[in-house]
């Protein structure tokens, strides 16, 4: 018995993405199983097999103690090939084919506004709970609120102003659990904020910011709104890195002293 | 062949995170700005005007839709591979600082949407005919 649990770990580790392939097509399909029969289709099945990842993401670090999810246990180590950047930045870009660019032009100017609107917005929010949580330093409030933004914008905001690690760690953090909220509410919340057109997805994009939460919550809500939301998204970590440490931080700065 | 699609959609990734990373340093950030988003453009032109000159048969186009197919997927394992843990034990200024800021941004949504909002029967037009054109493909 012991022979066989060892080839098959063996065989799954050395095959680790199509193990991957595997198991996440088996998730997938149990997931629309649930959402057909369960939910008599109220809740889609890409946003049940979303929570299933997120669940499995969970037990992962639980188990191993390590960052990358379910992704840390030796055989399971494809699902990060699978979902990592490289395949996902892939996928995004392959879901703009066959859209034609006057739909981007045609929303274009919404999504800037909404990408201004949701950095902003969010080193604010970020600021605001960080003084309210003792942290009344230019350099920690622009850092929590860079982490507001993007799991990406805190730390380099961090590093760039010399936070301590600390206050880099909370930053990630407080991305990371905006990144995982987006994935879960938004098909709960699709409907009453009207994302159900390219433009408000390109809104949406561009308010969130997070490239994985938006890839997640559009997915789960609509897949055909995909492509608008991703294109705002993906500028919007490379315009909080750019004005966290400078306008954002000076501003931050004159405010607080 | 669908290696042709399929090289096409890399090739405009790469040459994407490419001139991402150049602007990136253009404008001294540390980070890729919008490097996918230009990809995505580069794709959507490219493939129309090889579409166009009639250089875009069904099986290049079929390397570039299973990638586009396979992308829930792509996502759930992406989800898989998050760090859930450290954000569920960051502590609750990261909770409460995450929390506040999906709420609020939520609620903007349909106010910028209401924003020139003249364009909204334009766009709500175009996702129907989205509809149409990318319903089996």
């Amino acid at each position: 018995m012991m022979e066989i649990g060892a080839s098959l770990e063996s065989v799954l580790s050395k095959y680790s993405l199509v193990t991957a392939f595997s198991l996440i097509g088996i998730m997938v399909w149990v997931s629309y199983l649930i959402s057909s029969r369960i939910t008599k289709g109220r809740i889609h099945g890409s946003a049940i097999a979303i929570l299933f990842g997120l669940l499995l993401a969970y037990a992962g670090g639980v188990i191993t103690g390590g960052e990358k999810g379910i992704a840390d246990i030796a055989c399971l180590s494809g699902i990060g090939l699978m979902g990592g950047a490289m395949l996902r930045d892939l996928a995004i870009v392959a879901t703009a084919f066959g859209v034609r660019l006057n739909e981007f032009t045609k929303t274009g100017l919404s999504g800037i506004v909404a990408l201004l609107a949701g950095v902003l917005l969010s080193f604010i929010i970020g600021a605001l709970v960080a003084y309210a949580f003792g942290y009344r330093d230019a350099v920690s409030m622009t850092t929590i609120g860079g982490g507001a933004a993007t799991y990406i914008v805190g730390p380099v905001t961090g590093t760039a102003l010399g936070a301590s690690s600390e206050i880099i760690a909370l930053s990630v953090a407080a991305g990371l659990v905006k990144s995982i909220l987006v994935m879960i509410m938004t098909p709960f919340v699709a409907k009453s904020i009207g994302l159900d057109n390219p433009r408000s997805a390109m809104i949406f994009g561009g308010l969130m910011g997070t490239t994985s939460g938006v890839a997640g919550g559009l997915a789960a809500t609509d897949e055909r709104l995909v492509p608008y939301g991703a294109m705002a998204a993906t500028f919007y970590t490379g315009l909080g890195c750019l004005l966290g440490p400078s306008v954002i931080f000076v501003v931050m700065k004159i405010i607080v002293g | 062949m669908a290696i042709f699609g399929t090289a096409l959609l890399s090739i405009c990734l790469l040459t994407g995170l490419l001139l991402g990373k150049l602007l990136g340093i253009v404008i001294g950030v540390d980070a890729n700005v919008g490097g996918v988003g230009i990809a995505m453009l580069m794709l959507i032109v490219v493939a129309e005007k090889l579409h166009q000159s009639g250089h875009m048969p069904q099986p290049s186009r079929n390397g570039i839709l299973f990638w586009s197919s396979i992308y829930i997927p792509i996502v759930v394992a992406m989800a898989a591979s998050q760090n859930v843990r450290a954000a569920i034990t960051g502590g609750p200024a990261a909770i409460i600082a995450g929390t506040l800021v999906v709420a609020i941004s939520f609620a903007l949504v349909p106010l910028i949407s209401r924003l020139g909002s003249s364009d909204d029967i334009d766009a709500s037009v175009s996702v129907q005919q989205s509809k149409t054109d990318g319903g089996e493909q």
